[in-house]
């Protein structure tokens, strides 16, 4: 007993006297698996982007080449990477109108109970689930649906009919249009949107704004010149969140949307159904790229400090 | 100080809440819907009867089982490694601090497909065959960041002269980690493994490239989404799976309430 004393004692002394060996024990674990699950997975995806498929025996040819990339470029491909760019912007665009108001209220106006009430109330839709968030939405957008039942309720099915033959945003019904797909995005990535608006608002004194309109600022200037500004970064951050996820997201497109596919989609259906994991790896690295590029912008402006 | 939201403001904040909740609700009405070959509404009738069916399906209960011990192990490997990472990074500053937090943060920072495909083409690589512990190393690797985020701003918050107290008075690290360290920061750890829990038992794009043949609850629920076969038993697993993953964050609320770690307060 003693002897077990004396020795996690020794090892505390060594333990403080090396504070570095401390920080090593404490790293070790974590990055050793962080290191070879994450990034050795990340990076044996990575370098099968660099091999290519044999087109006559549909087996992976291990020779380095660019032939997977020069695939990418296709026009069929190039499709589906412009369409699920410009939805995930579409997307990011629309969560932060709807999510500012929801922010500024609770940053500004809610005390007490109703800042809990706000609190939980973005929480909750965050974390509960993917899957059951999606599923309410086939049940809304479903022809005998509450949607379609609330138009023909309110006689307003004309309306509806309308909008579902422009094309591109519609199609037969809600449940297989972009307008559809865009709905459940909106709906399945807003509280990620909510959150770090809210934060960067709350650091807004309120003295500020009131010294905007005391100045003679109307309330629409003091939003354009004060309160847009400072709320920049949370929005950039969230934006964050809702343009990786809906780029990399392949469950939602295919469940309530088009046939047209998206980057998600390709990936998954590349590497299952088609065995071709080169260009499913290709496809992979767009994300990564664009991801990149964003991440580097948003750090520019300051983003992370609204995380 | 105190003057009054506009109205516009207030429409469009309570429009946006009403939003955010109105289809969760909605799934809580259909659970009990006499209708079963369609999504019908209103629904024509309400009765108990699917509990009692979907109580009886023994896939549902194999699929729930699984996700449990997945989320469980994965939820205890997670509060480790996060842990570890968070005393590293919190209370010191090195070579590569920057780099070790963004590596944490990675795996959800990317899409989640591409955590999946790759972890899919490493065990190709590998040649490990799908099982149990497939998923579970997935699921720890994008739970370590939830279990880090709670722990770093509760070490960042516990005075580090406590710690050097509990030495210069003659406790040992151990000792100290066992009665100092610990209680400090026990609640975060309890949330950031609530929420870790939620967030694996919940996982379903990661687990579809991790699984092989295997079914968690998420996966069988995506099944019946693209093919929908048994509506009403559907219909009350989503009920189910709503309820399941209130309680952990209710409870994660009621941990760190009045913490820094609750949103909105500035760092």
């Amino acid at each position: 007993m003693s002897e077990a004393v004396s020795l996690s004692g020794r090892a505390s002394d060594t333990l403080w006297r090396r504070p570095r060996f401390l920080l090593a024990l404490l790293l070790v674990p974590p990055v050793l698996w962080l290191g070879i699950v994450y990034l050795g997975s990340l990076f044996a995806l990575l370098a099968q982007s660099f091999f290519s498929i044999d087109e006559f025996s549909g087996l992976i040819n291990y020779e380095l080449t660019l032939k997977t990339y020069k695939e990418l470029f296709r026009p069929s491909n190039m499709d589906i990477l412009l369409r699920t760019v410009a939805m995930a912007s579409a997307v990011t665009v629309a969560a932060a109108i709807v999510a500012f108001p929801i922010a500024y209220y609770a940053a500004r106006y809610a005390k007490g109970r109703w800042k809990a009430v706000f609190y939980l109330g973005v929480m909750l839709p965050l974390w509960s689930s993917y899957l059951v968030k999606v599923y309410s939405w086939k049940l809304i957008l479903a022809k005998e649906g509450i949607l379609n039942w609330l138009f023909e309720t309110l006689h307003l099915s004309w309306l509806l009919q309308a909008y579902l033959s422009v094309p591109g945003i519609g199609g037969n019904s809600l449940s297989v249009s972009w307008t559809g797909t865009f709905l459940v995005f909106l709906y399945v990535w807003l509280p990620f949107m909510i959150l770090p608006v809210q934060a960067s608002l709350e650091r807004v004194p309120a003295t500020m704004l009131e010294a905007s309109s005391d100045m003679g600022a109307r309330p629409g200037q003091t939003f354009r010149y004060v309160l847009f500004p400072l709320a920049l970064p949370g929005i950039v951050a969230g934006s964050i969140f809702t343009f990786s996820l809906t780029l990399g997201d392949y469950i939602i497109p295919q469940i309530v949307g088009t046939s047209a596919r998206m980057i998600g989609q390709a990936v998954y259906q590349f590497q299952g159904t088609a065995g071709n994991i080169p260009l499913a790896a290709a496809f992979a690295v767009v994300p990564i790229v664009v991801m990149g590029v964003y991440l580097t912008i948003s750090k520019r402006m300051g983003a992370f400090d609204a995380l | 100080m105190h003057s009054k939201a506009p109205l516009g403001l207030k429409v469009a904040a309570g429009a946006g809440l009403l939003f955010l909740h109105l289809p969760i609700l909605l799934i809580f009405v259909y659970a009990f819907t006499t209708e079963d070959k369609s999504y019908q509404w209103p629904p024509p009738g309400l009765t108990l009867k699917w509990f009692a069916v979907t109580w009886n399906r023994s896939d549902v209960w194999e699929a729930l089982t699984l996700s449990l011990k997945v989320a469980s192990i994965s939820t205890v490997i997670a509060m480790v490694l996060g842990t570890l990472c968070a005393a590293a990074v919190a209370r010191s500053s090195f070579f590569g601090r920057e780099t070790v937090s963004l590596l944490v943060i990675l795996p959800i920072a990317l899409p989640g497909i591409i955590t999946g495909i790759s972890l899919r083409s490493a065990f190709n690589l590998a040649d490990i065959p799908f099982s149990f512990w497939t998923i579970v190393l997935g699921h720890a690797t994008f739970c370590i960041v939830v279990v880090y985020n709670n722990a770093v701003a509760r070490f960042r918050r516990t005075s580090g002269s406590l710690v050097e107290a509990s030495l210069d008075l003659g406790a040992t690290y151990f000792q100290t980690f066992r009665f100092i360290i610990l209680p400090n920061i026990a609640t975060a750890l309890l949330a950031g493994g609530m929420l870790a829990f939620a967030l694996s038992f919940d996982e379903v794009i990661v687990t579809t490239f991790t699984a092989g043949q295997q079914q968690t609850l998420p996966i069988w629920m995506l099944e019946e989404l693209v093919r929908p076969r048994q509506r009403p038993v559907t219909n009350v697993v989503a009920m189910v799976v709503v309820l399941v993953t209130f309680l952990p964050i209710l409870g994660a609320y009621y941990l760190t309430r009045g913490t820094d770690t609750v949103a909105g307060q500035s760092k």
